[in-house]
C-alpha cells in the first residue's frame, strides 16, 4: 500500500490538506482543476517540496516522525508537463543520466528505447525534438531510473491532438506491461478514466472523492 | 617592458582563476537562497562597481599593512605586511573585480532555474552532483563571460594597483601604471604604444565576449 498525508499553508490563500491510502500497483489519477493541489501532492510524494505529513511506500517510510528521505534517495521517475529533458544533453545522454545512478533493473535500455520509438532520436538535442518526441524521451528516461514509483504531471497537456493520441496509446501499453505504481496528474476526466485504476479528485487543496 | 607585460598577465590570470573559484559559491547562494540577507550580500559584492578604486585600494592597503589586525594574525607565520607585494595586488584585484565575476555567474545560475535541478534529484543525483552535472554546464556562458570580464578588468585597473602595489618596477608595476610613469616623465611616444595596445586588447576582448556569448546562446534552457 501507499499511505500519504500532506498538509500545510502553501500560500496566503491556499492550504493543502490531503490523506489517502491506495494500492501500490496500477495507476492512480490525481484529478482536478488548475490550483486544486495536484502538482503539490505529486511534488510532496517526490520529496521535492517538504510538507508536513507522512508517506509510506510499501514497507519504506519516505516521510514520518523524524524521517525525511531526500528526493535523490526515493527512486521515483518524474515526467513533467513539457518533457524536462536536460537541454545540454542528447536524448541518449539524458537516458544515461537517469540510468547511471539507478544501475541495472527490470527496465532495459534497448527494450525501452524500442518501445518508446526513440532509436532514431538518440543523438538529437532536446531543442530539436517535437513535443511528442520529447515526452516519449522523458517517459523512457523516467523508466530507466528503475523507479519504485512513477510520477507524471500532466504529460499530455503540452501536446497537440495527434501527438496526444499516440502518447495515450503508448502510456496505456507501458502502464499495463511495466507494473510500476503510477501517480498521474491530469485535469482531463476522460484521460483519467482511460488510464487509471482509481481516481483521487482534488479541489482547493482537499480530496473530494477517491 | 617584457617584465611589465608578464606581471600584468600573471596578475590577471591569477585573479581570474581565484575569483572564479571564490565567486562561484557566492553567486550560487545569491541565485538560490531565499534568505533576507542575500540582497545585503549582493549589494556588498557589487560595491566595487560604484566605489572609487582609490577607496578600495586605501582599505586593502590598510588591511595588508604592518599595523593591521589581519597582519597581526599572520605574523606568527612570518608575514608582516603584504602591501607593495604581488600577493597584495592579487588580493586588491579580487575585491575590485568581484562584481564582474559574481553578476554574470548569478544571472547564469538564475537562468538555470529550479526544474532541471529538481528532475536531476529524482534521478538519484545529490546536491553536489546536481551542481556539477546540471548547474555548471547550463551556466557555462556565465563562466565564460565572468572569466573574460575579470581578466580584462584586471588588465585595465589602475587606482587599486597603484595604491596597493606602488608601481614598483620589476615587482608590482603593470601596464596601466607604466603608462602613468611614462606620461609623468613626458615619454608620450612610449605611452601611446601601451595605450594603443590596451585599447586594441579591450576591443578584441569585448568582441570575443560577444561572439562567445552568441555561440553558446543555444545551450540556454
Amino acid at each position: 500500500m501507499i499511505e500519504a498525508s500532506f498538509h500545510g499553508q502553501l500560500s496566503r490563500d491556499f492550504a493543502l490538506d490531503v490523506a489517502f491510502e491506495v494500492p501500490a500497483t496500477g495507476v492512480t489519477a490525481l484529478l482536478g482543476e488548475s490550483g486544486s493541489g495536484k502538482t503539490s501532492v505529486l511534488r510532496a510524494i517526490a520529496g521535492l517540496d517538504r510538507r508536513d505529513g507522512s508517506l509510506t511506500v510499501g514497507d519504506a517510510v519516505w516521510q514520518g516522525a523524524g524521517v525525511f528521505v531526500p528526493p535523490h534517495r526515493r527512486r521515483v521517475g518524474y515526467v513533467p508537463q513539457a518533457g524536462g529533458l536536460l537541454p545540454h544533453l542528447t536524448v541518449s545522454e539524458n537516458l544515461d543520466y537517469a540510468a547511471r545512478r539507478a544501475g541495472a533493473g527490470r527496465f532495459h535500455r534497448a527494450d525501452i528505447v524500442a518501445r518508446t520509438g526513440l532509436a532514431a532520436l538518440l543523438d538529437r538535442k532536446p531543442g530539436t525534438l517535437s513535443g511528442g518526441e520529447a515526452q516519449r524521451a522523458s517517459v523512457a528516461r523516467a523508466l530507466l531510473g528503475q523507479p519504485r514509483l512513477l510520477l507524471m504531471d500532466e504529460p499530455l497537456s503540452a501536446l497537440d491532438t495527434a501527438a496526444r493520441g499516440g502518447m495515450l496509446d503508448l502510456l496505456e501499453t507501458l502502464f499495463a506491461d511495466t507494473q510500476v505504481p503510477v501517480f498521474y496528474v491530469t485535469h482531463d476526466a476522460a484521460e483519467a478514466a482511460r488510464l487509471a485504476a482509481r481516481t483521487i479528485r482534488l479541489d482547493r487543496g482537499r480530496i473530494v472523492t477517491i | 617592458m617584457t617584465l611589465v607585460i608578464a606581471t600584468t598577465v600573471e596578475l590577471a590570470l591569477v585573479t581570474t582563476v581565484l575569483l572564479l573559484l571564490l565567486a562561484t559559491p557566492l553567486a550560487w547562494w545569491l541565485a538560490r537562497s531565499r534568505s533576507a540577507w542575500k540582497e545585503v550580500a549582493g549589494a556588498l559584492s557589487a560595491l566595487p562597481l560604484v566605489l572609487p578604486p582609490t577607496v578600495i585600494g586605501f582599505y586593502v592597503l590598510v588591511a595588508l599593512g604592518p599595523a593591521s589586525p589581519l597582519m597581526a594574525l599572520l605574523r606568527p607565520f612570518g608575514v608582516t605586511s603584504l602591501a607593495f607585494t604581488f600577493t597584495g595586488l592579487v588580493i586588491g584585484s579580487i575585491f575590485y573585480s568581484l562584481p564582474f565575476a559574481v553578476q554574470p555567474l548569478r544571472t547564469a545560475f538564475e537562468g538555470v532555474g529550479v526544474p532541471p535541478l529538481d528532475l536531476a534529484a529524482t534521478m538519484g543525483r545529490g546536491s553536489l552532483d546536481r551542481f556539477a552535472t546540471v548547474a555548471l554546464p547550463l551556466a557555462r556562458r556565465g563562466f565564460v563571460s565572468a572569466g573574460i570580464l575579470v581578466f580584462a578588468h584586471t588588465v585595465g585597473e589602475f587606482g587599486v594597483v597603484l595604491m596597493i602595489g606602488g608601481a614598483i618596477p620589476g615587482r608590482t608595476e603593470v601596464l596601466s601604471t607604466r603608462i602613468y610613469s611614462l606620461v609623468e616623465s613626458l615619454q608620450f611616444g612610449a605611452a601611446h604604444v601601451i595605450a594603443g595596445g590596451l585599447t586594441a586588447f579591450a576591443f578584441v576582448t569585448l568582441l570575443g565576449l560577444l561572439l562567445v556569448e552568441r555561440r553558446l546562446g543555444g545551450v540556454r534552457p
